[in-house]
């Protein structure tokens, strides 16, 4: 535990550092405030009104960024150390490759996840001494998705780490698993498959089993579950399986296939060359 | 304390390392030496638990890849680049110190002893270190624990002529509790410091010798050199090795360290028109 914890401060200190965090902290902060700035929290689209507005703009926004941010600096950064010597160096040190991988793990969490939560958690602050009212269920169920999200995309980046040898390799991985993903969105292939009239079983399966449609089902899902900025399989989805249980679902699967990723990635990292 | 058996290594269908069989005991200091793609730094990885491979490697009677923590904890390892690391310092001894159970303040002594303060430097980024203060630094925390195992990569490279004095009193200390094993491309670098070369080509031992012991590690070498006429390189080359002059500023004397004396013989070798009268005796044992 000690050298779990030893390496998860180790990776935030490097990560503190690093000009990749320093982006990734102004791009969220910087989403709230021009938001504030724009005054969406006075305007109202579809039923959105005050914070709720800004909060499901945000986390559209985030789930635009954040995948591919979180896949491109892990893979970057570990393979990267990787190529420059750091797992040389710091391998040789006795500390168990269960500690060093998930420690690794652990602190690149905390470094992902505290600046989107921060920038949202500024942004309740910022209505409380607005006096705007506080969506409090919305906020705390946009939280966990936020958790299950940089779950899901931190795991699925260390296990791209551990099978690419380079780092652009692993860039370029990366690069096609999001883009992959983003093109199995509801509103772009999948809207097409479905306008193709390809069966719907099909589509719909690949609107559960794709994480970023996943959590932008369940984000809007939060309001009404008759919007048209649904897209059809997630309105079907919605409709077969109720939003409640859906709103479960959205949270666990991202959150094991995370957890599935990074134990594979484990899995490949223990059995084969360290550095 | 160290034996490979048949220990082979390839990457894709290159064979790095090619049916190696070795036995190392207590004590021994190693010189590892060959080209490059000779296989050294594979057998090293080796050692360390790095890479898998076929054949056996065992430190102690167990297996750096399978029971990690308890071999790494007794060995202490300097690797030939150092590692791009951003962290602080501080944070890097205390890591290190931490994982290995050993004194941060040994560190700090043995880095001070190398020239290297740390206090002044513990908030700085690792990386942004020049490359003798990471190598000072790098060593300190390789000797600053209770290794039985040293196993350095070019150690001192980077190194000043008086921090490699210090660097070579450092290794004396430790001869008769330790094994070393001191990679280089180029055995003039480390003979001095060794008593068995071990030299690798296309993965394969083919040479391994004993080597005459007898300059100690800790041995001295007074010297003085007479110049034929004043000289600017040459003078602020003799006092990078903190040789002084007389009034003249043709007679410098100084101390060469016993293992760097083959090095410096070779600098020297650079001014010989210059040079009237030379004498290296040893001084001390």
């Amino acid at each position: 535990m000690k050298q779990l914890w030893l390496t998860a401060r180790l990776d935030i200190v490097e990560s503190l550092r690093a000009r990749w965090f320093m982006i990734y902290m102004l791009v969220f902060g910087g989403i709230v405030a021009l938001l504030f700035l724009f005054g969406l929290t006075e305007s109202r689209v579809l039923g959105f009104i005050g914070l709720s507005r800004l909060l499901v703009t945000y986390i559209q926004l985030t789930m635009a960024i954040l995948p591919i941010f979180v896949l491109i600096t892990t893979v970057r950064s570990v393979a990267g150390d990787r190529e420059a010597g750091v797992f040389e160096y710091l391998l040789s040190l006795p500390v168990s490759l269960g500690a060093w991988f998930w420690g690794k793990i652990l602190g690149r969490y905390i470094v992902i996840f505290a600046p989107v939560f921060l920038a949202m958690l500024a942004a309740v602050l910022i209505a409380m001494i607005k006096e705007i009212e506080i969506p409090w269920y919305m906020f705390g169920y946009y939280t966990a998705l936020l958790a299950a999200m940089a779950a899901c995309f931190l795991g699925l980046g260390m296990l791209i780490s551990s099978v690419a040898r380079t780092t652009d390799m692993a860039q370029g991985a990366a690069f096609m698993t999001w883009l992959l993903l983003l093109l199995f969105l509801d509103l772009i292939l999948l809207g097409l498959m479905i306008q193709e009239r390809v069966v719907p079983e099909v589509a719909i399966g690949i609107a559960l089993v794709n994480p970023l449609q996943v959590f932008r089902t369940a984000a809007l899902a939060l309001f009404d579950p008759q919007l048209i900025v649904l897209g059809p399989a997630a309105y079907v989805i919605l409709d077969t399986f109720g939003a409640f249980g859906y709103k479960i679902f959205a949270l666990a699967y991202p959150t094991a296939l995370g957890l599935l990723a990074a134990g594979l990635g484990y899995f490949l990292f223990r059995r084969g060359d360290l550095p | 304390m160290i034996r490979c058996e048949n220990l082979s290594k390839s990457f894709r269908r290159a064979r790095v390392l090619d049916g190696i069989d070795l036995d190392i005991a207590l004590g021994e200091r190693i010189a590892l030496i060959g080209s490059n793609g000779a296989g050294k730094t594979t057998l090293i990885r080796c050692l360390l638990g790095e890479y898998v491979h076929d054949g056996k490697v065992s430190i102690d009677g167990r297996s750096p890849r399978k029971e990690r923590t308890a071999v790494l904890g007794s060995i202490g390892f300097v690797p030939q680049l150092p590692p791009p690391l951003k962290m602080p310092v501080g944070q890097l001894i205390e890591f290190s110190a931490s994982l290995s159970r050993a004194d941060p303040k040994k560190i700090d002594a043995i880095a001070d002893r190398l020239g290297l303060n740390v206090d002044e430097i513990r908030a700085r980024p690792f990386i942004k270190l020049s490359g003798g203060m990471k190598q000072k630094l790098l060593i300190a925390i390789a000797l600053g624990r209770d290794a039985k195992l040293l196993i350095m990569d070019e150690p001192a490279a980077n190194l000043d002529p008086e921090a490699r004095k210090i660097f070579f009193d450092l290794l004396a200390e430790r001869q008769h509790d330790a094994t070393m094993i001191i990679s280089s491309h180029r055995i003039d670098e480390v003979a001095s410091l060794v008593n068995r070369v071990i030299e690798m080509d296309m993965g394969k031992v083919v040479l391994d010798d004993k080597v005459a012991d007898d300059v100690s590690l800790s041995g001295r070498f007074a010297c003085r050199i007479v110049s034929r006429r004043a000289d600017a390189a040459l003078a602020k080359t003799l006092a990078s090795w903190k040789f002084t002059a007389d009034e003249s500023g043709l007679v410098w004397t100084g101390e060469v360290a016993g293992p760097d004396r083959l090095r410096f013989m070779g600098m020297l070798s650079r001014y010989v028109a210059l040079i009237g009268d030379l004498s290296l005796n040893e001084a001390s044992r």
